[in-house]
């Protein structure tokens, strides 16, 4: 067997897939795709509705055809791919130690080295829901999984907590399933997912979204047997007497995503606290040269077709290091101010082209500005008629406007 | 006579007492005769059950759950203490220290994670030195090993992370940390290896004198035995008085916890306690022995036995307590919060009563854990001294091994992968749990038939994704090797159900 590959891809959905095809395209042949689940395509392969690759192949695919399109590409490229295998480590100098029942225990060298591991669900535990702890209380995508790939309902009378992306999808699968979704319950004053989802699985089927409301207990030994719901305050604290009861068996949870780092942590991968990814350059660099990330584990998105994009752009820089290793004459920072939460990447090589700036702004905005400055001299500003926090920004600064920086550039949102 | 009376009692006060004893006698006939029954399976039943199982008696457990350890053992501070908090003299005081140093031998025979990694009770103002010094004496008195008070720069040596204001603290090298369900589960899986009888989903609902001995009533039929050992939990005193009159009332205690995730896990070196003062019991933080990091209990008055919720409230002051000696805690690194209720009475002692053969392990309040095998031991005496006479059985089987794959090194993990692909399959990520790790547990002594008796054998779901990923596959697993559909297969206790049927197009999978 195989011990050394120019380029390993810990992840087979779609940032890895997408990242691996680049890399192949930007000429490199000995690429390995290491993922642990049986099959390829990741979560997509339980994102059963449609909406994906607008953007990408400007048509409207379900999660798995959008995988489909990827996986088929790999025909024929000569890119290994390893399944129901689990990376369980990986080291400063690119070795990969992994585990599978049908090849063992690998310890395998790369070139390059492609983090693509995307994210996980945040928990019940993690925003401390009081109450008891029965059966019936899931994470959106643990649900998603059970009702979409296993075939098998999780509950009859369901609330969600928060209103991520994931559980407005499931709150109208549940629906069509012939569960009653009573209400959908957000801290914040605002959704964190996608307004078209708000749209299409909330409002046309009549089901109560609850902003700035938490569930605050939960009850039943052996099952969910109900939840009491109220409203907060603008600290997020509930208010006494606001409580609203609902009679339910199942409480889903979309309450957040939090990239999977745990492998890129123990490999001395410095981690940007505010994206819970790895800091990155404008090729998508970790700061251990060689190392790369790209989708969910990065930062996570809001369109897949966003992920592709990255992933494709992390594969043709792994490509480029592979065959010219690295060069860089130094950085300019990344600086997020006013209403930024974060920003990808986090910092730019001096000598970079054009670049381009994901973020996500902390709250609503209507006609606004983002300001891209450098010190006090304002290098560009971007106009947007909407911004919220549950949708990705993008900016794109050409090297005409980067030349102008100095060591550091400042990205802020403002009212217009 | 005193035995007719209690019948005769029983019958005054519930009509259908008289035909559970009716069909008691009826039962009696061609039925197995145990030499000892013992109700319930937590840490204490199962010491009892460990103990009985070195001799040559027959031995019957009988389980409410459809496992063990689900009551208190399975939700605690999950601390070997070293015992001086006891009233010296109490046979608390004496249990404790003797299972403390019980503690280490048995989990290396049976493979528990156990580690000896001290404790310290800190004082942070006047009143916690005077409460410092008087532990220090009664742990000298109680025969503690090696405790003493130390001063400040100690303290801080040995934790760099308590509060800069800590005063002294008496620093006790015999306290450990450990897995308490998966003690119970040993414990209970060796006597089952050696012979004992576990009967789950039995829970009792009466206790009849026969000419015998005794004839429990439960859920899943009648048990004949001679001697009864009463390690009910949190229901011993019920199951006391169903056949004697009261002498005891349990009071259950709630205690709400935080588990923070492994990145906190090396917040603390020790068990660091603080002072029980006028504003309750000191609140603890320590390493868990799956490198987590544990804050809490509370100690709450609750009316309802089984009520193991979380509050916000408490957990709040739960909270600015720990801090109070560990100001740098990052609880946003909570994974989960929990909840245990203790079986506490109103006597400062354990209550270890034998009469005519029937015995009572209650009120194990903490240290009950710790004091489990010494419990089982002096549970042993009583049955002696009430007539039990039983020699040592010459093929003991006082071993058990455990695959924790994570904790194996690369050569070894590649042997077993070799030996049997099964562990190259990982299903829980957080905590590299594999598919042969699942697979043993489910074949045994007491195989688990929930996700969260996987939970309790093989640490699956208990990382950061709480069950999230491995929960569906671990469904599959049990629904596969049981031979059910997935639709049967429960979260926890009986009644947790998981599914609610198939999808409409459920039946068309593959």
């Amino acid at each position: 067997m195989k011990e050394y590959y120019e380029l390993i891809v810990i992840g087979g959905g779609p940032a890895g897939l997408a990242a691996a095809i680049s890399a192949k395209e930007n000429g490199l042949n000995d690429i390995l795709i290491l993922e642990r689940d049986q099959v390829l395509g990741g979560i997509l392969n339980q994102c059963i509705h449609n909406g994906f690759g607008l953007h990408h192949f400007k048509e409207e695919l379900t999660g798995p055809e959008y995988a489909e399109r990827f996986i088929r590409e790999l025909d024929g490229t000569g890119i290994d791919v390893m399944t129901d295998t689990m990376v369980l480590e990986i080291t400063k100098d690119r070795t990969v130690c992994a585990v599978s029942p049908k090849y063992g225990y690998l310890t395998l060298k790369a070139g390059a080295v492609i983090l693509a591991m995307g994210c996980r669900e945040r928990t019940r535990g993690a925003i401390s829901i009081p109450g008891t702890r029965p059966a019936g209380i899931l994470t959106a995508g643990a649900a998603q999984r059970f009702v979409n790939i296993e075939g098998y309902m999780v509950g009859k009378r369901v609330v969600i907590l928060g209103s991520g992306d994931i559980g407005l999808i499931m709150a109208r699968r549940m629906t069509l399933e012939g569960a009653k979704v009573l209400a959908c319950v957000e801290v914040m004053p605002y959704s964190g997912g996608l307004m078209r989802n708000i749209v299409q699985c909330l409002e046309d089927f009549g089901i109560p979204l609850y902003l700035s409301h938490t569930i605050t207990d939960i009850r039943g030994k052996r099952r969910v047997e109900g939840v009491t719901v109220s409203k907060v305050d603008e600290n997020r604290r509930p208010i006494p007497g606001t409580e609203i009861e609902f009679d339910c068996d199942t409480v889903l949870l979309s309450v957040g995503l939090i990239p999977e780092n745990e492998l890129s942590r123990q490999a001395g991968i410095p981690i940007d606290p505010r994206t819970n990814g790895p800091m990155v350059d404008e090729s998508l660099q970790t700061q251990v040269p060689g190392i790369f990330a790209c989708g969910n584990v990065l930062h996570v998105h809001d369109l897949v077709d966003y992920v592709s994009d990255e992933a494709a752009r992390a594969g043709a820089a792994a490509a480029a290091f592979v065959k010219n290793g690295a060069a860089n004459e130094g950085y300019r920072l990344v600086k997020t101010a006013d209403n930024v939460g974060y920003t990808v990447p986090q910092k730019i090589a001096k000598d970079a082209q054009q670049v381009q700036i994901f973020f996500r702004v902390r709250r609503i905005f209507e006609e606004s500005v983002i300001e891209v400055r450098s010190g006090e001299t304002l290098l560009a500003k971007f106009k947007r008629t909407h911004m919220a926090p549950g949708e990705m920004e993008r900016i794109a600064l050409p090297k005409v406007l980067l030349d102008k920086a100095g060591d550091e550039i400042t990205i802020s949102a403002k009212e217009a | 006579m005193q035995v007719v009376y209690l019948i005769q009692r029983k019958r005054q006060r519930t009509g259908h007492e008289k035909g559970a004893a009716f069909a008691c006698v009826r039962f009696e006939e061609g039925k197995e005769l145990y030499d000892v029954v013992i109700i319930g399976c937590g840490v204490t039943g199962a010491a009892a059950a460990y103990e009985l199982s070195k001799l040559q008696v027959s031995v019957m457990i009988l389980e409410k759950e459809n496992d063990v350890a689900m009551g208190t053992s399975r939700a605690n501070s999950a601390i070997i203490h070293a015992g001086y908090d006891a009233p010296s003299g109490t046979l608390m005081a004496r249990l404790n220290v003797e299972g403390n140093a019980m503690a280490e031998d048995l989990c290396k025979a049976l493979d528990v994670p156990f580690k000896r990694i001290g404790s310290l009770v800190a004082a942070f103002d006047d009143y916690d030195e005077g409460v410092v010094r008087d532990l220090y004496e009664r742990g000298i008195r109680n025969g503690v090993p090696g405790i003493r008070i130390i001063g400040p720069e100690e303290t801080k040596k040995i934790e760099p992370n308590i509060a800069e204001n800590v005063r002294c603290a008496l620093y006790a090298p015999t306290a450990g940390i450990i897995n308490p369900w998966e003690y119970t589960i040993a414990l209970a899986e060796t006597a089952v290896r050696n012979g004992a009888q576990l009967m789950r989903n039995a829970e009792v609902t009466a206790i009849a004198r026969t000419q015998d001995g005794y004839c429990v009533t439960t859920t899943a039929g009648d048990v004949q035995a001679k001697y009864v050992v009463n390690a009910a939990g949190v229901f011993a005193d019920k199951v006391h008085e169903m056949l004697l009159p009261p002498a005891f009332e349990i009071v259950p205690v709630r205690g709400e916890y935080d588990l923070l995730d492994r990145s906190e896990g090396t917040r603390c070196n020790t068990v660091v306690f603080q002072c029980p003062g006028p504003e309750g019991k000191g609140v603890l933080v320590s390493p868990t022995v799956h490198g987590n990091l544990i804050v809490g209990p509370s100690a709450e008055e609750i009316p309802d036995r089984e009520d193991t919720a979380t509050t916000a409230e408490v957990l709040a002051k739960v909270r600015e307590r720990a801090k109070r000696a560990i100001p740098s805690v990052d609880l946003r690194q909570c994974i989960r919060n929990f909840a245990g209720v203790r079986a506490n009475s109103r006597v400062d002692d354990f209550i270890l009563l034998e009469e005519d053969g029937f015995v009572d392990l209650a009120g194990i309040k903490s240290p009950g854990l710790t004091a489990a095998p010494a419990i089982a031991k002096y549970a042993v005496e009583l049955l002696r001294k009430a007539g039990l006479d039983a020699p040592e059985k010459e093929d003991f089987i006082n071993e058990r091994h455990v695959v924790h794959f994570a904790e194996l090194d690369a050569e070894e993990q590649k042997a077993l992968i070799e030996k049997n692909p099964a562990y190259g399959r990982v299903i829980c990520r957080c905590n590299t749990v594999t598919e042969g790790e699942i697979l043993d547990a489910i074949h045994s002594p007491i195989p688990p038939v929930s996700v969260d008796g996987i939970k309790r054998r093989c640490i699956t779901g208990m990382g950061r994704c709480q069950g999230g990923f491995c929960g569906p596959r671990i469904v599959d697993i049990l629904a596969r090797e049981l031979h059910t559909d997935p639709s049967k297969i429960v979260q926890d206790g009986t009644g947790s159900y998981i599914l609610t049927g198939e999808t409409k197009q459920g039946g068309e999978r593959a």
